[in-house]
């Protein structure tokens, strides 16, 4: 079998510009954060970021990486809003679709199907559709007759999750309460990229824990606090204080860039 | 008992929304929503389910009784039974709710958290908003930007807003033409101070007042939902 080791850094070499990034996790929750570092650190630019949004649209936005933010709402969760991400809305600097949380999920799952789209009903009605006119409705065939939306699909170019454990070959393992949508966001890419705490032989705890299989992934990057300062239980948990630190910073300019320095290095 | 406080009545008017809900889940967002739902499974309704706002179904006693991450609480969305206490930065006379923007949402003056749930909650399953500041700010004419799904708007066969409640009173649409209606004030508030904190003109018919919480609920919220009275932090006396 496959030994898909690689460096962070030999990961954003496969990113190009203008590419569309998946980011997995959700909120400040196991945000694949050594992955976007190495993002950060890189020339890439005008991405468009499909996200549960945390930390990394805030990071991105920051570092103008971003063209396009498609997400269902962004926050570090113990701080409501992300002060780089209303930043970049308030002065418009970055293109967004925003959707409902399960359009989002529908959208991945739809790319990962190979499907155009899928239907759903959530988003009739609001200002989804309003914001987003190149989404489209779609009628029943079926006696029911009833409207619904045809979420596209949301294909992923890359793929960037963070797992508690995985084997070289790109077997992975979440041991936290919720696997989010990790799996889905690698359906959904073309190149699927893992990080996470510790490459292991064999994994402990039970298999259906094992979240991403080796069909799944192509490359493997051991980053131990990888997710961090996002949780990773049971490994650790959100380090507030480093959050809150990256709230003020971010909420003033004059402080930003020691942090940014410090941080991402 | 005496010295009850207008958090323990908001309180009370949320455990109220849950009536006759059953095997239902219960999605409250934010404390007082939060001890509302608590306190309907401790009385009324024994049988609702209530998470760890995490990934668990916790019984009373915090006993895990089930697995519910993200992905599966989509699944009850859609499937319907739930019911969602959201909060709202704006909320309108037909019952739309704003939490994704103020302003103009190309270029808002104030980013909110973006649609979240809120698209699908209101047209999937019943849908009540939590207020704790009344206000004209927040009871607005129209909202700027539409997430929860009001009932002037094409919505589906599952659509339910069901009512408001806020720090002054409890509202709902149950009118002719859907718009909100006055159900009860709290005590010591005046139908006149809730009309002149919104900002269009509410149905007032038959108003009465909100109930006090009865003396086993006082005795529930007190020692053992809230021992150290945060309600009281988010709807000040």
């Amino acid at each position: 079998m496959r030994d898909k080791r690689m460096t962070a850094d030999e990961v954003v070499g496969e990113i190009k510009d203008g590419m569309t990034v998946g980011i997995g996790g959700w909120g400040s929750r196991r945000k694949p954060m050594a992955l976007v570092k190495a993002l950060l650190r890189s020339g890439v630019k005008d991405l468009t970021v499909v996200t549960y949004g945390g930390p990394d649209a805030g990071l991105l936005c920051a570092a103008g990486k971003v063209r396009k933010l498609v997400y269902g709402f962004v926050s570090l969760d113990s701080i409501p809003y992300d002060p780089w991400f209303k930043r970049a809305r308030e002065t418009a600097s970055i293109e967004v679709l925003e959707l409902d949380e399960g359009m989002f999920q529908t959208g991945l799952r739809a790319a990962g199907h190979r499907l155009p789209f899928l239907p759903i009903r959530a988003g009739l009605g609001s200002d989804v559709l309003k914001y987003a006119p190149e989404l489209k409705t779609i009628r029943s065939p079926y006696d029911d007759g009833e409207e619904l939306v045809a979420m596209p699909a949301l294909k992923l170019d890359v793929a960037l999750v963070h797992l508690n454990r995985a084997d070289r070959h790109g077997n992975a393992q979440y041991l936290g309460p919720d696997p989010y949508f990790d799996d889905l966001f690698c359906l959904a890419a073309d190149r699927r990229y893992v990080s996470c705490e510790q490459i292991v032989e064999t994994f402990d705890g039970p298999p259906q824990t094992l979240l991403l299989n080796r069909m799944m992934v192509d490359g493997v990057v051991e980053a131990p606090g990888g997710a961090g300062f996002t949780s990773c239980v049971p490994d650790y948990g959100r380090d507030e204080a480093l959050q809150r630190e990256y709230a003020e910073a971010a909420s003033d300019l004059e402080k930003w860039p020691d942090f940014y320095e410090r941080f991402v290095g | 008992m005496s010295d009850i406080t207008r958090a323990e009545v908001c309180v009370a008017a949320c455990a109220d929304l849950f009536l006759g809900a059953g095997e239902t889940l219960a999605s409250p967002m934010g404390l007082i929503p939060s001890l509302g739902a608590k306190l309907a499974r401790l009385t009324t309704e024994p049988d609702l389910l209530l998470s760890d706002g995490e990934a668990f179904l916790l019984t009373p006693q915090s006993t895990v009784e089930g697995w519910l991450p993200y992905r599966k609480v989509f699944d009850v969305v859609a499937h319907g039974r739930r019911h969602v206490v959201m909060g709202a930065n704006q909320v309108d006379r037909f019952g739309n709710q704003n939490i994704s923007a103020i302003g103009d949402h190309a270029r808002p003056t104030r980013q909110l958290l973006g649609f979240r749930g809120a698209p699908g909650n209101t047209v999937n399953h019943r849908t009540s908003y939590w207020v704790p500041r009344h206000s004209t700010r927040v009871l607005v004419e129209a909202v700027d930007v539409v997430s929860g799904v009001g009932y002037d708007r094409a919505a589906g066969p599952f659509h339910d807003v069901h009512r408001v409640v806020t720090n002054l009173a409890v509202l709902d649409f149950d009118t002719p033409d859907h718009s909100m209606r006055v159900v009860s004030v709290h005590p010591g508030v005046s139908v006149d101070e809730v009309q002149k904190q919104t900002s269009f003109p509410l149905v007032v018919q038959d108003v009465t007042e909100t109930r006090l919480p009865t003396d086993e609920e006082l005795e529930l919220i007190r020692t053992r939902l809230d021992p150290g009275s945060k309600r009281d932090r988010e709807v000040p006396q």
